[in-house]
């Protein structure tokens, strides 16, 4: 166990673990964070692009049909899928834009999986006038092409990554590489609650504008806070963003939702089901690892929760039992897609279709007096070339 | 006794120059590995550094990330390699540094890797990912182990942290020339000097020098600066070659050994 230290540290796991050469910039990012934190000017600028760019806050939607056809707890849904570029990766890039642009560096880098996090970076910085590369494995490259044109539209540079298996992985290793060597004047805008501290504290905060919203409009709603709240993880930006500010109302439970692929005993990316602590791109986390710390290749349907490793903080929240994390199949996942555009016409993305497939069981159970929120972190588009692939059918 | 500890001791003395070749270890099989190092003249080679292929190799550029890549596939085992290193120990005349990833030095746990490590005859290590603010557990174990840790200091480090980095680095620094991954580059950096010299200014510890050394003029130019010279991937392309023509071990013991032999030909005459 590494040494416990205030670091950057929830419990035992966080921490910096990278080449000295990044440190400086850690330290300049940490640095130039904390004084944006005091600064009320920094929130009112980044309030004002997430209301009239991205368009929050986002609705929180009863949804009746699938209410009545489930038969139990009312299900309500936090649209995130109805932001500017269509997923929740908008509310953290548009913060570390700024963040960016008040430490004077031109550049911005980022990976990303199923393309959302791409997008949303390069719309962030098509908007500051900031030049943008993202990594991207050359496996997701295929599996979302959409999301490639709409970066490279956005004036982005979209790099295909051959090694490794190809996905959100060794996304992230080629931008660390890039990084290494661009650290003076590029900024790494991490897509989620991940990587070396501070990254996993700053996106968590960016992403808390979701909780923060929700319990507003449940509130207004109801009266009350929700008896349980939902959100899928891969990295688990999304789930940070929604649990991280009804971590202390102890009466809410909150389940995170990994995936698990083909099942857990075949092909999965089931992180905190089936990992142990390890360490994995920066930091001290629960991992998918070989006996001699060898990242285990890992599958989901769904680009953006096919990753090895954990946010720090999910993997302390796991500890606790603050938070409890189950999983659901790639074929769940599916159904939960189709489900969701048939009784509500709302299409979801397959990271998002994990949580509903997992919540269509929780609120089953439930008497109708109780009230479940499903983060739908994303909408479906990007998605349906892939779907109907695997459901046999060709969209060329 | 350390050997990496004396050999830098003595050198340090008479201000001999020393060059450090870094191979892939288990690469192609670990039979490989000891027939290079058994190679290398420690008269010329204060040291050898062993990289240990990693999966997420995020520090390296493509020439090792292939080495690491290929390593794996064929099924690398930590465990094989130390087993073989132990086992020829006594034929391997160079000391050796284990160039290796904290992930995988997590997994074992700190002090049973050292001890592994040091079982095998290896006498340091270099942790490329290991900040000086997370290395407090390593540098204990290792001090009680006598398995020193060696600390990159980077053009990147600022005057506070290079002093703490090489306070903790021992026996020497390992200064990387530029920042960025791994890999041959055709110039060295331009202010490289300026740099290695403002780090002996802070300290009296040796100081060695890699990333982007790639020919026997580079080896010369950085001699003339500091005390060791640190070449990888202009090594490991030549057994990428070497294992993609199948190569027999002893094989690629010779294009190795002879390539040490030709940068060694830019050491400054005893």
């Amino acid at each position: 166990m590494p040494q416990s230290n205030p670091h950057g540290r929830f419990g035992p796991f966080g921490g910096q673990y990278v080449p000295e050469v990044l440190m400086g910039a850690l330290g300049q990012l940490e640095r130039e964070y904390a004084s944006a934190q005091a600064d009320p000017a920094f929130w009112k600028e980044l309030d004002w692009y997430l209301k009239d760019f991205a368009g929050r806050p986002s609705p929180l939607y009863f949804a009746r049909r699938l209410t009545e056809q489930l038969g139990g707890a009312k299900v309500y849904l936090k649209r995130e899928d109805l932001n500017h570029t269509g997923a929740h990766k908008i509310n953290n890039t548009l913060g570390q834009t700024l963040l960016t642009r008040r430490m004077g560096k031109r550049r911005v880098i980022a990976e990303t999986g199923a393309g959302q996090h791409g997008v949303a970076t390069a719309t962030a910085c098509a908007a500051f006038g900031l030049e943008c590369v993202v990594y991207m494995g050359s496996e997701d490259v295929r599996r979302q092409a959409l999301n490639v044109y709409r970066m490279r539209l956005l004036g982005a540079q979209c790099v295909p990554v051959e090694s490794g298996q190809r996905t959100l992985k060794d996304a992230i290793n080629e931008a660390l590489r890039d990084w290494m060597a661009s650290v003076a004047h590029t900024h790494y805008a991490i897509g989620s609650v991940m990587g070396p501290h501070p990254f996993p504290t700053i996106v968590r905060d960016f992403q808390a504008v979701i909780g923060r919203e929700l319990k507003q409009q449940i509130l207004a709603a109801e009266g009350r806070l929700p008896d349980v709240v939902l959100a899928c993880v891969g990295g688990g930006s999304n789930a940070a963003g929604i649990f991280y500010p009804l971590i202390d109302d102890r009466e809410v439970r909150l389940i995170g939702v990994e995936a698990t692929g083909e099942g857990l005993d075949r092909r999965h990316a089931a992180t905190l089901a089936k990992g142990r602590p390890g360490v994995l791109h920066g930091m001290h986390t629960i991992v998918l690892q070989d006996d001699d710390g060898q990242t285990l290749p890992v599958h989901s349907v769904s680009a953006g929760l096919d990753y090895p490793g954990v946010g720090p903080e999910h993997a302390y929240w796991h500890s606790t039992g603050r938070v409890e994390y189950v999983a659901a199949t790639d074929a769940e996942a599916l159904d939960a897609f189709e489900l969701l555009s048939r009784t509500e016409g709302i299409i979801p993305a397959l990271e998002p279709a994990h949580a509903l497939a997992h919540a269509v069981k929780v609120a089953r159970e439930l008497p109708p007096d109780r009230l479940v929120v499903i983060n739908l972190s994303g909408r479906g588009d990007k998605d349906c070339v892939e779907v109907a692939r695997l459901r046999g059918q060709s969209l060329a | 006794m350390n050997r990496l500890r004396q050999a830098f001791e003595q050198r340090h003395a008479t201000g001999r120059r020393t060059l450090i070749p870094y191979i892939t270890g288990g690469y192609p099989d670990a039979a490989t590995t000891v027939a290079i190092l058994r190679r290398v003249d420690p008269r010329t080679c204060a040291c050898a550094e062993i990289g240990i292929p990693f999966s997420d190799p995020i520090a390296d550029g493509p020439v090792i990330q292939t080495s690491f890549a290929r390593a794996l596939e064929r099924g690398f085992r930590v465990e094989t390699l130390f087993g073989a290193l132990e086992q020829q120990r006594a034929d391997i005349a160079v000391p050796l540094a284990a160039m290796v990833s904290y992930s995988i030095v997590y997994r074992r746990g700190p002090r049973a890797f050292i001890a592994a490590a040091r079982a095998a005859g290896i006498d340091a290590l270099i942790v490329p990912d290991l900040a000086a603010e997370e290395a407090d557990e390593l540098t204990a174990i290792g001090r009680e182990l006598d398995c020193p840790l060696i600390m990159l200091v980077a053009p990147t480090s600022d005057a506070a942290r290079r002093r703490r980095l090489a306070a903790l680095s021992e026996p020497f620094i390992y200064y990387q020339a530029l920042a960025g991954v791994t890999g041959e580059r055709s110039a060295l950096p331009a202010d490289l000097a300026a740099h290695v010299h403002e780090l002996r200014t802070e300290t009296g510890k040796p100081i060695c020098v890699g990333f982007g050394i790639s020919t026997p003029a580079h080896v010369a130019a950085v001699a003339a600066i500091a005390d060791g010279v640190i070449v990888g991937s202009a090594l490991v392309r030549r057994m990428n070659a070497a294992v993609d023509q199948g190569a027999a071990a002893e094989e690629i013991a010779t294009v190795v050994g002879d390539a040490i032999d030709e940068l060694a030909r830019g050491l400054p005459a005893e």
